[in-house]
């Protein structure tokens, strides 16, 4: 069997993905093995699948305050937010104008700028800025939506820099105006509470590896009354809102995941904050022309994102990895394009720092000696990078 | 993840000849921070005109660094007339290739050492002289011909790995596109020279050079009562024995570098080492 050596590595690259929590992998195992069974057969051996899905349902809509029937499944966070996106420019064909930020993940950014490609009509697409520490400008907001406005699409926290956006209070100035509001919710989900019943937002993406369950399996919250239209038809599957036999296993593994999580999300707020505060602030402490970007308060408790100045991201990764740290960066080496991390250049991070940012996302699976032994790391790292580049002036 | 090779990560993690010269020959300063990438290239160049020393400062990703690590290691020791012949391609070569993305990064080496060299020599290069055509990375339309014509790009995502041009907003994609098509359209008008293949097989070495061996290097041999054979192609080496007064002929180390390696590298593939049979 292959062995990736998870063991050796200090993982701080879970908004990238996570590990699949060994309690998820347990109640998954049954169903790659003995309960084989199509969910929506009528037999016995069938149906006893399906009753397993209904309490992955149930486990879900526990952790997000929804009902269960509020709840389908999907292929991944991406096909949730398509799904949603489409869906309402299909129920309100006349309305040609989508709102969205700047600082989307591709899987929504993409999608709105290219909607006249994938619908045929053209639509207006307005780009909400942020600040420079990556919240938005309400005002805009607020004067954005007009008669013609099908959607909204705001994330509810950012992959890049961690930092939470009001969509709650976005969403009832849409519902005011009869607008659809969507929101992108795989960073957010198990690491803030989350309580549907007290918002009016329409459709909520999951992705199921961003919180310890596996990858492929996601979810679409569609509140009652929102109108819909699916985006795979087929079968009868999520009575008809999502065809395609279900990814059973995964979908059981992301019940267990979200059951998990709202047992560990007082745990996310207290012990994941305090280590990455204080590795946060130990970098910043140590490390000579570092900073954050992001709003140090409004914003996930497991997510920092500091810039190094003078220096490149990928060098830094390479460092980091020769030690099996595991992190990310916006610079334009990393992304494949050539320029740096949308998020930041939207966030007005100049080039100095932008090509030069590490994103260090925990998980409760981190230990306090892990950040100690990054702590200690990055320093030599920084400094060792700093020595030959060009621009770096003690 | 970049797959990287050995010889790059090496010179990644164990730069040489990282620093700046005191009172250099020559600086060469290209890149900037903006674009991600930038590499300040000193050389000292002695009386004969020989690069006795080089060093580099570069803020940039792993290849960008390995890339200038490669090329100070390359051109110390060397004649600037032999220097200037450096292409990005040597320094692709020097590090076992890079990843097609990461292409810019070797031609960032040889825009310093044409910087420096000029420097030296106390010249303008033509190249800042062109029309700007990406305004992101600031590449002229002159550096864009170039890299067309010596790297035989043939698609705008080319042009974008080894010139960055394009890589940002995306503005310029329609001018690139002309470009290519006016270069290479010019390219396929000129009189066709004999190209020299980058990679060969084996195989195709071997047959290669037997036939150099049979119509040049032989009949000129024999004017001297001498002969060659070729004994084995292994990778770039080449062993050859040599036949007749060539076999105790003094000067038969003069002859094998200086005539058949020389003409062997001309026509066959310029990395060729030839040595003689033991």
């Amino acid at each position: 069997m292959m062995d990736c050596g998870s063991d050796n590595v200090i993982y701080m690259d879970n908004n990238a993905t996570t590990r699949i929590a060994p309690e998820v992998l347990d109640a998954m195992m049954p169903f790659l093995t003995d309960c084989y069974g199509n969910p929506s057969s009528m037999h016995t051996f069938g149906g006893q699948v399906g009753r397993a899905l209904q309490e992955a349902r149930e486990q879900i809509a526990e952790l997000i305050g929804a009902d269960p029937e509020e709840i389908i499944f999907t292929s991944c966070g991406t096909e949730s937010d398509s799904t949603a996106i489409l869906s309402a420019l299909q129920t309100l064909p006349e309305n040609r104008h989508v709102v969205t930020t700047r600082v989307e993940h591709p899987a929504v950014k993409n999608l709105c700028e290219n909607l006249t490609t994938l619908t045929g009509h053209k639509h207006r697409l307005t780009r909400l800025r942020v600040e420079a520490d990556g919240t938005l400008d309400m005002q805009q907001y607020r004067d954005s939506l007009s008669e013609d406005t099908a959607i909204v699409s705001v994330m509810w926290a950012n992959n890049e820099t961690g930092v939470i956006f009001p969509v709650e209070e976005m969403a009832a100035l849409a519902r005011e105006r009869n607008i659809l509001f969507h929101t992108d919710a795989v960073q957010a989900v198990g690491k803030i509470p989350i309580n549907m019943r007290e918002n009016e937002i329409n459709f909520l993406s999951i992705s199921g590896h961003k919180l310890h369950a596996p990858k492929g399996v996601g979810v679409l919250y569609i509140r009652k009354g929102t109108p819909f239209v699916p985006f795979l038809n087929g079968g009868h599957q999520e009575h008809g809102r999502r065809g395609g036999t279900e990814n059973v296993a995964s979908i059981v593994g992301l019940g267990r995941a979200c059951q998990l999580a709202g047992e560990k999300l007082e745990e996310e707020n207290t012990r994941v904050r305090k280590m990455r505060d204080r590795l946060e602030q130990g970098l910043l402490s140590t490390i000579p022309k570092s900073m954050l970007n992001g709003h140090p308060e409004k914003r996930l408790p497991n997510t920092t994102n500091i810039s190094f100045e003078y220096v490149e991201g990928e060098a830094i990764l390479l460092h980091m990895n020769q030690y099996n740290i595991c992190a990310s960066s916006g610079s334009a080496c990393t992304s494949g394009s050539l320029e740096p991390s949308h998020v930041l250049r939207a966030m007005g991070v100049p080039f100095t720092a932008a090509h030069g940012s590490i994103r260090f996302s925990l998980s409760i699976y981190n230990t306090e000696e892990e950040v100690d032994f990054v702590l200690e790391k990055m320093p030599a790292i920084i400094a060792k990078l700093r020595a030959m580049s060009p621009f770096w002036k003690e | 993840m970049w797959e990287y090779t050995d010889k790059v990560q090496d010179h990644f993690m164990n730069p040489r000849n990282v620093g700046e010269i005191e009172n250099p020959s020559g600086v060469g300063d290209v890149g900037s921070l903006a674009c991600g990438d930038a590499l300040k290239l000193t050389i000292k160049v002695d009386e004969n005109g020989i690069i006795t020393d080089a060093k580099f400062k570069t803020f940039g990703c792993a290849s960008a660094i390995a890339s200038s690590s490669a090329l100070t290691e390359m051109i110390k020791g060397m004649p600037v007339t032999e220097a200037e012949k450096i292409t990005n391609e040597d320094i692709a070569e020097a590090l076992g290739g890079l990843p097609k993305e990461k292409m810019h990064c070797s031609v960032m080496g040889r825009e310093a050492l044409e910087a420096a060299i000029a420097d030296y020599r106390g010249v303008i290069l033509p190249m800042a002289e062109g029309e700007v055509v990406c305004e992101c990375f600031g590449v002229t339309d002159l550096e864009i011909i170039r890299a067309i014509r010596e790297s035989e790009l043939r698609s705008v995502e080319e042009i974008t790995n080894f010139t960055k041009a394009g890589g940002g907003c995306g503005k310029c994609e329609d001018r690139l596109r002309e470009i290519l098509q006016q270069t290479v359209e010019g390219i396929a008008a000129e009189p066709r020279k004999q190209q020299k293949p980058r990679r060969m097989t084996t195989l195709q070495k071997i047959k290669k050079i037997e036939e150099v061996l049979e119509r040049e290097i032989k009949p000129t041999l024999k004017k001297d009562g001498g002969d060659i054979e070729l004994v084995d192609v292994d990778g770039d080496f080449v062993t050859v024995s040599l036949r007749g007064s060539c076999s105790s002929c003094h000067k038969s180390q003069t002859t094998l570098k200086e005539y058949v390696e020389k003409k062997l590298r001309e026509q066959v593939i310029d990395t060729l080492i030839v040595e003689e049979e033991r």
